[in-house]
């Protein structure tokens, strides 16, 4: 088996150490000729970038399906008197006499919340691009286990069957929101979604924790031991700084998760009381004594609040990656920008309790969880200014992934700023539960994240699969996209602080809110253009892996060591040795350098014009 | 070869081998869950309407048990890094069957509360009950992860996989079963104080 594959010991010399060609030679031949059945390579393969390929596509299913429920309760939301029933083939008996079920109504809510966040936004973009990137940035041939990692995304298939499966069930899909809050999560008798819906849910997450618990710790360890020689913390792309921290943030924060939804299903299928008390429900007393709903609502939280940083922080990293690389420039304030992610790490974990200002915990305690969540706003806008201050004169190209990465940026100061109001315990009792809240997430890590997503396919997919996407289908995508997301929720603002509530099926009972009828159609347009625009992107992607403009190793002039791979890089990543690594991933236009980029992997012995005095002595 | 499994037989630069990294970030994990139920017992039990009992005595016997078959993993550590693999397997062997006695202690003790009307579950059941049902439950959940990998190192002793040279499985197991112990050590001294 060894002969096969040149050791770490010996691929770490680096490009200028000399070597054993033999078995370099060997290692080339073997690769063309590797034979592999079609389910070692495609199915159950343990390599990194098939894994993520699979967690994308996995992914872009899961959003397809996400968006179009969001469509159909904007359907409800914006036109609450017509009838539905020209959706009746499609959903059935949830269409009753040409209306939708109010339940299912909530149910759709839930589901589009639970699969967006988890599915797409967790499994389809860390998922995706740490398997990715992790391996060929830091230059190491694969995953610590690539058993672990194949068995972390058959853990993630194996869960969104289960919750897919919900979906079509008779009683309907989980319907407690995604935070499902007991008691109605907990009583089948409260809703009909609480009944297999909510247990095929919880089943399904329990899934998905294992499988991103399996991941995170590869994704740690991997970063931790098998970077090339080289490649210190300090001279790591962004982009492997924001994984790892995430990963670190999902260590800690699922097997919470796991722990509430354990008690969870104890107190639905086991009579116990841990969030159940004194409930009366259809004139009927529950024996249940004891238990403390709010408790839920801190373990869930404690969970809850990390996962938004678990969404963002990815794209961040993405994004900043990006934006150096089409600015022609280096990211500003590199290691500002590495101590930002570690402060809105740290401080991820102390705010959890601003989700529950409303629940008539002891204001002081509510005043200590405000001032820690107002903290977040510094780390935040270091990198906001810094992705500002890296476009600032720079040799900006246009391409798709610069535009949803100036994109994502500009997102993230209009949600950004919603959320120092929304921080603040006077203000937020007002806003719980509005539109103005629906309105602040969606567009600080829901589209955010999506736009870092979108962002980070359109960098990546050359090496991904060896060829580009079409530009003009990217730009039609991001316009319309873009627009609409601005579309649909900067009117939600608007009505959010005229106090309309969220999750509500019908407001038409309420005459303070019948003047928002126009808005609430303008938005449910907006929304479902934004959603049909999706396609373009789907086309795109699609047509693009067989039909796509050849790609060259390197097309976008790039510094991080995944373009020093073959156009398309086989297993092991490199066909010969693993390059070492000598300088930072952002010597973009240095002055005095022969080419506007220097990779991270050519020594400065080669660029003498160009090196900076301290530079002169690593000569 | 695939290359992953290349990757797993190198040293790396931290000197920590990945797979033992991996399991120390899985104990991480895994300390996370009680740490979420501590504290949600802590929290709860603050609330009030909270049924206090005694902690049956025989938690100190499955305790002493499951400490001497923490000795017992360290012998055989010991003994495989002198390569005396008769004293490996029967290390190993009497580590099984020790955290099978615990296993069955920690089975009586659920016994004796149900015996005392102590319950996980039902109409008669109180919230401080049920949180040692599951702190015990989880924990022998896990305690049987940990059995199952000492049967996998105890079959790989009979192949001569665990000698001196090759400490990597045995140096697991160690460290995890040590860490099970710990973290039961932790458990009854935090219920311990809290009853």
């Amino acid at each position: 088996m060894a002969a096969n594959l040149p050791t770490q010991a010996q691929v770490q010399g680096g490009a200028g150490v000399t070597e054993p060609g033999v078995s370099h030679d060997e290692h080339a031949h073997h690769d063309e000729h590797h034979e592999q059945s079609f389910l070692q390579k495609y199915v159950f393969s343990t390599d990194h970038k098939v894994i993520a390929k699979q967690f994308l596509i996995t992914g872009i299913f899961w959003a397809i399906i996400g968006g179009t429920l969001s469509s159909l309760f904007r359907l409800q939301l914006g036109w609450p008197e017509s009838t539905f029933e020209w959706l009746s083939p499609f959903l059935g008996k949830w269409i009753e006499a040409g209306k939708l079920n109010p339940e299912f109504y909530l149910a759709l809510v839930t589901m589009h919340g639970t699969i967006m966040v988890f599915f797409v936004l967790t499994a389809g973009l860390s998922g995706t691009f740490s398997n990715f990137l992790i391996p060929l940035q830091i230059g190491a041939r694969d995953m610590a286990s690539g058993f672990m990692n194949m068995l972390s995304y058959w853990f993630f298939f194996l869960s969104s069957v289960v919750m897919f499966s919900s979906l079509f069930i008779e009683t309907g899909p989980a319907a407690a929101g995604w935070t499902i809050y007991p008691p109605l999560s907990a009583l089948p008798q409260a809703i009909p979604g609480s009944g297999a819906g909510q247990t095929l849910w919880l089943v399904s997450m329990a899934l998905f924790i294992v499988s991103q618990l399996l991941g995170g710790v590869n994704y740690i360890t991997t970063v931790i031991n098998l970077r090339t020689q080289g490649m210190s913390m300090s001279k790591l792309p962004l982009t492997i700084w924001a994984f790892f921290l995430t990963a670190i943030l999902g260590l800690l924060s699922f097997p919470v998760l796991f722990s509430a939804a354990l008690l969870l299903i104890f107190d639905r299928s086991f009579g116990t009381s841990f969030f159940l008390s004194d409930i009366y429900i259809a004139g009927q007393a529950l024996p249940n004594t004891g238990g403390s709903p709010i408790l839920f609502q801190h373990l869930f939280w404690f969970l809850g609040h990390p996962e938004v940083y678990i969404v963002i922080m990815p794209a961040m990293g993405m994004v900043s990656e990006i934006l150096a690389t089409n600015a022609r420039k280096p990211i500003f304030g590199y290691r500002a920008m590495i101590g930002s992610l570690l402060g809105i790490s740290l401080l991820s974990f102390i705010v959890w309790a601003h989700h529950m200002f409303v629940t008539g915990m002891n204001p002081f305690l509510g005043s200590v969880f405000m001032f820690l969540t107002l903290i977040i706003a510094v780390p935040s806008a270091v990198k906001t200014f810094n992705w500002l201050a890296t476009l600032w004169r720079g040799n900006i190209r246009f391409t798709t992934a610069m535009l949803f990465s100036i994109g994502f940026v500009s997102l993230f100061i209009a949600g950004g700023l919603t959320g120092i109001v929304l921080g603040n315990a006077a203000l937020d009792i007002q806003m719980h539960n509005t539109y103005f809240v629906v309105a602040h997430f969606h567009l600080v890590m829901g589209s955010s994240a999506f736009f870092g997503l979108w962002a980070g396919v359109y960098h990546w997919f050359p090496k991904m699969f060896g060829r580009m996407m079409d530009e003009k289908l990217g730009y039609v995508h991001f316009w319309l996209t873009f627009l609409g997301v601005y579309l649909v929720f900067l009117p939600m603002h608007y009505v959010g602080i005229a106090g309309f509530p969220r999750r509500y099926y019908a407001w038409t009972g309420f005459d303070t809110f019948s003047q928002f009828a126009d808005l609430n159609k303008f938005i449910s347009a907006a929304a479902i253009i934004a959603f049909f625009a999706q396609f373009v992107f789907i086309f795109n992607f699609f047509y693009s892996i067989f039909r796509g403009r050849r790609a060259t190793e390197n097309p976008w002039n790039s510094t991080t060591l995944e373009w020093t791979t073959p156009v398309v890089p086989g297993h092991g990543n490199w066909p010969g040795a693993i390059p070492a690594v000598h300088r930072w991933p952002y010597d973009y236009s240095k002055p005095g350098a022969a080419e506007d980029f220097i990779p991270q992997h050519v020594p400065y012995s080669q660029t003498q014009s160009s090196n900076l005095p301290y530079e002169k002595e690593m000569e | 070869m695939h290359p992953s499994e290349a990757l797993t037989t190198k040293q790396p630069a931290t000197g920590i081998h990945p797979l033992r990294f991996l399991l120390v970030l899985m104990m991480v994990s895994i300390f996370m869950i009680f740490a979420a139920y501590t504290s949600a017992y802590i929290v709860r039990r603050n609330e009030g309407n909270w049924l206090e009992f005694d902690l049956p005595f025989g938690f100190l016997i499955t305790t002493l048990i499951l400490a001497a078959s923490s000795a017992t993993v360290q012998w055989a550590w010991f003994a495989a890094r002198k390569d005396e693999l008769t004293q490996v397997r029967t290390a190993l062997a009497l580590t099984t069957v020790l955290g099978i006695a615990f296993l069955i202690g920690q089975w009586q003790m659920w016994e004796q509360l149900v015996g005392a009307r102590i319950f996980f579950a039902g109409t008669d059941a109180n919230p401080s009950g049920s949180f040692l049902y599951v702190l015990t439950g989880v924990h022998a959940f896990h305690l049987i992860t940990g059995l199952i990998f000492l049967l996998i190192v105890l079959r790989k002793s009979f192949n001569y996989q665990v000698h001196s040279r090759q400490m990597l499985s045995i140096g697991n197991v160690t460290i995890y079963w040590h860490y099970l112990g710990a973290l039961w050590l932790y458990l009854y001294l935090f219920l311990l104080l809290n009853h």
